[in-house]
């Protein structure tokens, strides 16, 4: 370790280097589960020094973990082997846009709300909205190919980006993709490292596709008094030639803790709240609201308001906003997942997250993304009450099962990380999941770069208790 | 109780629990953003709090972390599941002030700053006097002439060249403490006059009793008040703090008011918490709390009674820099600014990143010098950037703060900090009652 330090300190200046007992422990989190301490913390600035520290790393077999600002809910950067956190975070300075080629190119420690708020003074728009926009970084959103609710109508993170700059773990600065919108050269090596959850690369720079920013917005709050009934119009409305920017549900758990923390008026007896956002031409989207509006009426037992402006909009948008810190409320734990179904799937996955609520005796609230299948079924719970933390695990793993089962996936979003790994296979099969880890053993010879994650260990199991 | 219970109680470990570690904190974080590093943000501390009452870290390493802290509480604001951050810091700093080895000097004027002159009227009205003695007797000139302030330690220096003129022992000893409404009365309020702005800012409180009467209130000054107790509990002292609050609770026990009205952002929020400072004590936490239920900052007053016209003309352009306690305890957001919109001026312009903290923060610009110079001056690059000639706050520390700033960008001739209420009555405050 003292040589390494030796070797260390020659290529990075010391004052990005830390190493006090202090410091490493705050880099031992994330907003999942668990803690890790790892041998020192290196911020960085520039790929010369990744690609010198990753050679180093390579050659005295130090794991190392790339970091933006640890706002992930699989665990993508834990130092789960021990070793060095290579914090991205610092490296936000360069960001530049180009209106011509709707493109902007940037550093890895941008925020991603940053990015879209610059490429609104030029009328543009960066679609992908985690809803953490505000605090992760690019970095770390092209790592675990991030979505938000914006996904429905626009995509999600892979969708924008056209080309990368990353250091493989054996220290080599390669290029991928380019700035064009279309670029068939060779493998789609771009499309490999976006969602690779820095197992593959470090990625220092990326070109990400921009588009014209709508016009205007308009906000409708749909109340359902029954669950089903809401995943058919959801199914009605996206089969009707209008496409939402964003379609967000809350069921009727969402909506009691909502009220019992702060009170909106909002109908505890009702099912689910659908929340829908349209943007456009305003002349287009006055017309496809008046569609929907009809759509509803075919519906029995549906109450549907429509935001006259931008301040009503807003009050819609905060009964959604409050769901996160209404839950805690009840229990200070929350195990957030985002299995996704098929959209046809959505009413058969709410049924099966009832029959997991009562079988497992679980605090299951569930609100999300509902036009695209990426649900949000949280467990509210307590991390030092062990018997819960087991019904909670047990829980988790059927919500994993029914999602696969109903042709959906494991993660919609969050990434595989350390908290999934253990469900790959189920997915899978051994078969495909044997050729990703064979594209890793290739990248990585000598498993440095964010080793534990993805892949399961032998006999790993999801684990929630500290 | 064993030591390492009552440690994980006095770090309030089980509140720690309610942090998620979702980050949402880190870009609201003035020393996130300026130190560059997890363990000086919010998100860092509460894990390192947790860590020591897990005893995986010693207290020597979550020293540093806690002291940088400004406490400004945006954190709070900014956090989607409530943790109530100031309670950890206040239990950390509580934890790490007796766990230190101090020297005796040290002691000693740790025991002169907050036991003596904090609480005590006849200390701080001496300072007062001196600071009036020594401006008007041209010492103050002569000393910034010959550059001696520079050598001062802890930079007092620096503050001191920024000190407002003050009035004479004289006008200072001669209020009393009853003053009527003019016009008919609509309420009757209690008026906190807080240590340090009755000691060094005097003519504000002045002003502060001239605009409520205006406003239509009658105003109480209860003689046996003392200091609020925030530079106290901020510093861990909570033992001294709880003894300030209960004199003040008497105090105000015995007069008759509506509301407790206050014109320091700070003291508002600390008068605000009494309640959570006596927890658990039966027969305090029902008295604090009914004292805290009438506590209110002076903008929130003067929105409400919505009795006050402004004649005069202010010269400029006016931008507003908010008291970090005052918007993130006291959730008193939009009363100044629509005050300030009534004012006849060239305009109300808001500032970038208002919300955030200036690094006055109490006494943290005197202990973390450096630290807090840094925090200042990304705030007057938001302020330069609104071109306003008038800075206005809402709390002594941050107006002698922005006075700092203003000196340090070299703007004396052109940019001014000026509290609410002086602004307020210099934009020529009248009773509306006189024009219907």
């Amino acid at each position: 370790m003292e040589l390494l330090m030796e070797e260390i300190s020659r290529i990075i200046p010391s004052g990005q280097i830390f190493t006090s007992l202090a410091d490493r422990y705050s880099y031992s989190y994330d907003a999942s589960f668990g803690s890790y301490l790892p041998e020192m913390v290196i911020q960085v600035k520039n790929k010369e020094e990744i690609s010198s520290l990753l050679k180093l790393a390579n050659t005295f077999n130090i794991p190392v973990y790339p970091r933006g600002q640890g706002t992930s809910l699989s665990g993508g950067p834990l130092p789960v082997n021990g070793g060095i956190v290579l914090d991205m975070s610092q490296w936000n300075g360069d960001l530049n846009i180009y209106p011509d080629d709707l493109v902007a190119v940037v550093s890895p420690g941008v925020l991603t709300a940053t990015i879209n708020e610059e490429a609104e003074k030029f009328g543009l728009m960066y679609p992908p909205d985690p809803s953490s926009a505000h605090v992760s970084t690019i970095g770390g959103n092209l790592a675990e190919n991030s979505g938000g609710p914006r996904g429905l109508k626009y995509g999600v993170t892979k969708d924008y980006v056209i080309g990368l700059e990353v250091v493989t773990p054996e220290g080599e600065i390669i290029k991928t993709g380019g700035k064009t919108i279309k670029n068939v050269t060779g493998y789609d090596l771009t499309k490999l490292i976006v969602g690779s959850e820095g197992t593959l690369g470090i990625i220092t720079e990326a070109t990400l596709k921009l588009v014209p920013k709508p016009p205007a917005t308009k906000t409708m709050m749909a109340v359902f008094d029954d669950l089903v009934q809401s995943g058919k119009a959801i199914s009605k409305i996206l089969t009707s030639g209008i496409l939402p920017a964003k379609m967000e549900i809350m069921d009727q758990f969402s909506i009691i803790a909502v009220e019992n923390y702060q009170p909106l008026g909002l109908p505890i007896d009702a099912e689910a709240i659908l929340l829908i956002e349209l943007d456009g031409h305003p002349l287009a989207i006055e017309e496809e609201m008046r569609k929907i509006e009809e759509i509803f009426t075919e519906f029995e037992s549906v109450r549907v308001k429509i935001a006259k402006d931008q301040d009503e909009a807003k009050s819609y948008w905060r009964a959604r906003k409050l769901v996160s810190p209404a839950i805690v409320k009840i229990k200070p734990t929350k195990v957030s997942e985002d299995a996704t179904v098929p959209r046809s799937k959505i009413p058969d996955m709410f049924q099966k997250l009832k029959e997991i609520r009562e079988k497992y005796d679980v605090h299951l609230v569930v609100f999300g993304h509902a036009g695209d299948g990426n649900l949000h079924p949280n467990i509210i719970c307590d991390k030092r009450d062990t018997e819960e933390m087991i019904r909670v695990e047990k829980a988790v793993e059927e919500i994993f099962k029914a999602a696969v089962e109903l042709g959906g996936t494991l993660s919609g979003e969050h990434g595989i990380g350390t908290l999934k790994a253990p469900f790959m296979e189920m997915e899978l099969g051994a078969a495909g999941l044997d050729m990703m880890k064979r594209i890793k053993q290739i990248w990585d010879p000598n498993n440095i770069l964010n080793p534990g994650k993805i892949f399961p260990e032998e006999g790993q199991k999801l684990v929630l208790r500290e | 109780m064993n030591t390492a219970a009552g440690l994980k109680d006095r770090l309030h470990y089980k509140e720690t629990f309610n942090c998620v570690q979702c980050g949402y904190c880190l870009p609201v974080c003035p020393t996130y953003e300026t130190m560059k590093s997890e363990v000086h943000s919010p998100r860092g501390r509460i894990n390192l709090v947790k860590m020591l009452a897990e005893d995986k870290i010693k207290a020597e390493d979550l020293r540093e972390p806690i002291e940088k802290c400004l406490g400004c509480r945006a954190c709070e604001t900014a956090c989607p599941t409530s943790v109530q951050y100031g309670k950890i810091l206040e239990g950390a700093k509580e934890v790490l002030e007796n766990a230190e080895q101090k020297s005796r000097t040290q002691k000693i004027s740790e025991s002169l700053i907050f036991d003596q002159i904090f609480p005590s009227k006849r200390w701080m009205n001496t300072i007062g006097n001196l600071s009036w003695f020594y401006q008007k007797s041209g010492m103050q000139k002569m000393a910034q002439r010959t550059g001696i302030t520079q050598f001062a330690p802890l930079h007092l220096g620096k503050f001191e060249t920024v000190l407002p003129n003050l009035p004479s022992p004289w006008s200072r000893q001669n209020r009393a403490s009853v003053f009527e409404a003019s016009g008919s009365r609509k309420v009757t309020v209690g008026f906190i006059t807080g240590c340090v702005m009755d000691a060094i800012f005097y003519e504000t409180n002045r002003n502060t009793i001239d605009l409520l009467t205006k406003a239509g209130a009658d105003v109480l000054i209860p003689q046996n008040q003392t200091c609020c107790g925030a530079l106290h509990a901020h510093a861990g002292k909570i033992k001294d703090a709880k003894s300030l609050a209960k004199r003040n609770i008497e105090a105000f026990e015995k007069e008759k008011v509506d509301f407790i009205v206050n014109n320091a952002g700070g003291c508002g929020a600390t008068l605000l918490e009494y309640g959570e400072l006596f927890k658990g004590d039966e027969e305090w936490e029902t008295r604090a709390k009914n004292f805290s239920s009438k506590i209110r900052d002076i903008s929130q007053v003067l929105t409400e009674l919505d009795s006050l016209s402004f004649t005069k003309e202010v010269n400029g352009m006016i931008t507003f820099q908010p008291s970090c306690h005052m918007i993130n305890v006291q959730k008193v957001k939009e009363e100044p600014i629509s005050l300030l919109k009534q004012v006849k001026s060239r305009g109300y312009r808001e500032m970038k990143d208002k919300e955030r903290c200036c690094g006055s923060a109490g006494i943290y610009n005197i202990v973390n010098y450096d630290d807090s110079m840094e925090i200042l001056d990304s705030k007057m690059k938001n302020a330069k950037n609104t071109n306003a000639s008038i800075i206005v706050t809402s709390n002594p520390g941050c107006l002698l703060q922005m006075k700092l700033g203003i000196q340090r960008e070299g703007l004396e001739k052109s940019v001014r900090a000026v509290h609410l209420v002086d602004l307020l009555v210099e934009a020529g405050a009248v009773s509306k009652s006189l024009f219907y």
